[in-house]
C-alpha cells in the first residue's frame, strides 16, 4: 500500500476515515526503515515495539494523531537516548521530555526513533557525527547537508512522515535544500527550546522537516506557542497557520536581495531560483528588488557569535553530572582530559575560537564588534521589509556535495550557510523548499523564502502557492 | 581587530576552555584559528560607530516568574546518568587537600 510516501494531512484523512490503522502506519514505516535505513543511515534509535505501543493508543481526533515522527538527537524524549551525536553523551538516557516533545505527544504523534546530525549541531554535512555519516536519499555518496541531516534524510527517504530538526545558522533549511524537503525555521522566540540541548543559545530554534508546506503549517501549529519554561519564549497567540495557505499571492510583494546572486553559486542552482522567481511572479506577485548590504559580514559574525555562545553551553559537559568522565590526577585534569576524549575535532575547533573571541584582550575586538553588526543586518531586513512582505533567496549555494570532499576545510563548510546565516542573526523565520533538480546526477534545489519576525502566516502562503503550482514536491529518490 | 594573531597561544585558549589536546591537534587547530581569525578581521571595515550590540532578537528583558517550589525531577532517575554516584551524591574527584 506504499503508506510511507504520503503526507500528514493525506494520512489523517485515511486514519480518521478508518481505511488504516495507526499500527498499520507506524508498522509501514518501521519495514521501509527496516528497507532502505540501512543505506542511508538516518536513524540512531528505533524502538519498534514502544513506537507501536504509541500507534494502539493514539488519539486519532488529534492534529498529529498516528502520524511517525523522527526526532534529531538533540531534543530530550523521556526513556530515550540522547547523545546529540557525541561521544561525550554516549549512553545518556533522558529524564525529562523537551516541550515540543510534550506538544507532539499531546497532538497524538508517534515518536519513531531519534535521527542523525552533527556533533551538538555543528556542522553542514552531518559528516561530525560520532556515530558515522549520513547518506543522501538522491545520491547515497553524498551528504544530506547537516546539521539536522538524520531529520532530513528520513522524511526525503520516506522513512518518517515528519521530523523536528534545530536550525542555529542553516540547519534546517540547508538539508531541506539539499534533500528536498520542506523545511521552516520558525522565528526566534516562537517555539519553545526547553528540552534542546543548547548550541547557540541566541540563535538557536526548532522546526519540522515535513513533505509539503501544509505539513509544515500543520506541525508548526502543534509546536509553537508560549513556555514558561523558556525565557525566550515570546507571549503571543498562536495562529492557525492553514487558515491562509490558499490565499495566493497576488498582491505581495516578494524582495529579490541582490547580494545573494553572487559569483560562484553553482549555475543551475541560480537557473533554478531564477525560474521560481519568475513562477512566483506569473501567479501575480510583484517582484522588487532589495538589498542587504551587510550579508558579507554575516558568516564572520556567525563563527564569533556561535562559537563564543557555544563554547559558554558546552561547558556544562565536563565529566561531572552526566556523560562520560575520563577521571585525572585532579578536578581540573578530570575536565579537560573527560572533553578532550569526549568531543569531536569540529567541536574543539569551535570551542577553541569561542573561547579565544572572549578570552581577555578580544572580546571588544571580536565578540563585541561581532554583535554591533549583528545589530546592522538586522536593520538591514528591517529597511528590507517595509518594502516587501517576503523575500526569495537560494538556501544553497550549491547542491550536495560529496562525502568527504569538505571534510578538511573547514572555511569551505562554513561557506555553505552563507544564504542561511543571515536569518538567524536576525530572528526573522525562513523556509525551504524544492525548486527544482540539477540535470547529472539529479539533485534537488532549494529555494529559500524569508518572513517578517512571526510573520510565518506570509512565509507559509507564498511557500504554498508556490508548491503547488510546481511538480517538485512530488518527486521521490530511486532508493 | 588586534594585529598579533600570528601569536595566538594554543595552550592558554586550551586551557581556558579545559579541553586537553594533543600536539597534532594543537598544531591544527592553531593553524585553523589563525585562517578563522583572518576570515573574520573583515568585519575591521564596518563602522560600527554608534551602533548598539545585539545580544538575541528578541525583545524580552527580565522574565521572571513567582518564585514558588514545585516538583523536580526524581533525584534517582538524574543519578542513573551520573558517571559515579553513591547515597544520593555525585562523585568527584577531590577538590581540596
Amino acid at each position: 500500500m506504499s503508506l510511507h510516501i504520503n503526507t500528514i494531512t493525506g494520512l489523517r484523512a485515511k486514519l480518521q476515515r478508518g481505511e488504516i490503522s495507526a499500527r498499520q502506519l507506524t508498522q509501514a514505516m518501521l519495514d521501509r526503515i527496516q528497507a532502505v535505513d540501512g543505506k542511508l543511515k538516518a536513524y540512531l534509535w528505533l524502538n519498534p515495539d514502544d513506537a507501536l505501543a504509541q500507534a494502539d493508543t493514539a488519539d486519532l481526533t488529534k492534529p498529529l494523531g498516528g502520524i511517525p515522527v523522527a526526532i534529531k538527537d538533540v531534543l530530550n524524549v523521556t526513556g530515550q537516548p540522547c547523545t546529540c551525536a557525541s561521544k561525550i553523551l554516549h549512553g545518556h538516557t533522558s529524564v525529562y521530555d523537551a516541550t515540543v516533545i510534550r506538544q507532539l505527544r499531546n497532538a497524538g504523534a508517534i515518536l519513531l526513533g531519534r535521527t542523525n546530525m552533527d556533533e551538538f549541531a555543528m556542522g553542514s554535512s552531518t559528516e561530525n557525527s560520532s556515530w558515522g555519516i549520513t547518506r543522501n536519499p538522491w545520491d547515497l555518496e553524498r551528504i544530506p547537508g547537516g546539521s539536522s541531516g538524520g531529520s532530513a534524510a528520513a522524511v526525503a527517504g520516506h522513512e518518517a512522515i515528519a521530523s523536528l530538526g534545530s536550525d542555529t545558522g542553516g540547519s534546517i533549511r540547508q538539508p531541506a535544500a539539499l534533500t528536498g524537503c520542506v523545511g521552516l525555521k520558525p522565528t526566534y522566540g516562537l517555539v519553545s527550546r526547553y528540552g534542546l540541548v543548547a548550541f547557540a543559545s541566541s540563535l538557536d530554534q526548532i522546526g519540522p522537516f515535513t513533505k509539503t508546506v501544509e505539513d509544515s503549517a500543520l506541525m508548526l501549529s502543534v509546536i509553537a506557542g508560549h513556555d514558561s519554561l523558556d525565557s525566550t519564549s515570546v507571549p503571543a497567540p498562536v495562529p492557525d497557520y492553514r487558515e491562509k495557505l490558499n490565499a495566493g499571492v497576488k498582491s505581495l510583494r516578494i524582495g529579490l536581495p541582490k547580494e545573494y546572486f553572487i559569483a560562484g553559486m553553482d549555475q543551475e542552482v541560480e537557473a533554478a531560483v531564477r525560474k521560481a522567481i519568475q513562477q512566483l511572479e506569473s501567479l501575480g506577485a510583484e517582484v522588487v528588488e532589495i538589498s542587504l548590504p551587510h550579508t558579507d559580514y554575516a558568516v564572520a559574525v556567525y563563527y564569533l557569535i556561535a562559537t563564543a555562545e557555544a563554547s559558554a553551553n558546552l561547558a556544562r559537559f565536563d565529566g561531572v553530572r552526566y556523560g562520560a568522565r575520563v577521571r585525572g590526577a585532579d578536578v581540573l585534569e578530570t575536565y579537560s582530559k573527560t572533553r578532550g576524549a569526549g568531543f569531536g575535532p569540529e567541536v574543539k575547533r569551535r570551542i577553541i575560537l569561542g573561547t579565544y573571541a572572549l578570552s581577555a584582550g578580544y572580546y571588544d575586538a571580536y565578540y563585541l564588534k561581532a554583535q554591533k553588526v549583528r545589530t546592522l543586518i538586522r536593520r538591514d531586513f528591517e529597511q528590507a521589509f517595509q518594502k516587501c512582505d517576503a523575500i526569495v533567496a537560494p538556501t544553497s549555494p550549491t547542491p550536495a556535495f560529496k562525502i568527504g570532499e569538505r571534510v578538511d576545510d573547514p572555511m569551505q563548510m562554513y561557506l555553505s550557510d552563507i544564504f542561511t546565516i543571515s536569518v538567524n542573526l536576525a530572528g526573522n523565520c525562513g523556509l525551504s523548499l524544492p525548486c527544482g533538480f540539477t540535470a547529472q546526477p539529479k539533485l534537488p534545489i532549494g529555494l529559500q523564502l524569508i518572513g517578517k519576525a512571526f510573520d510565518e502566516t506570509t512565509l507559509l502562503r507564498v511557500a504554498h502557492a508556490y508548491e503547488q503550482s510546481t511538480p517538485w514536491h512530488k518527486e521521490r529518490p530511486a532508493l | 581587530m588586534p594585529e598579533d594573531t600570528n601569536r595566538i597561544n594554543i595552550d592558554h585558549v586550551a586551557h581556558l576552555a579545559r579541553l586537553e589536546l594533543t600536539d597534532a591537534e594543537k598544531t591544527k587547530f592553531a593553524a585553523q584559528l589563525k585562517d578563522m581569525l583572518a576570515y573574520v578581521a573583515k568585519l575591521s571595515e564596518v563602522d560600527v560607530t554608534g551602533v548598539e550590540p545585539t545580544a538575541h532578537a528578541v525583545p524580552l528583558t527580565n522574565v521572571l516568574r513567582p518564585d514558588e517550589s514545585r516538583p523536580s525531577i526524581d533525584p534517582a532517575l538524574v543519578l542513573k546518568n551520573a558517571p559515579e554516584s553513591a547515597r544520593g551524591l555525585i562523585i568527584m574527584p577531590k577538590i581540596v587537600e
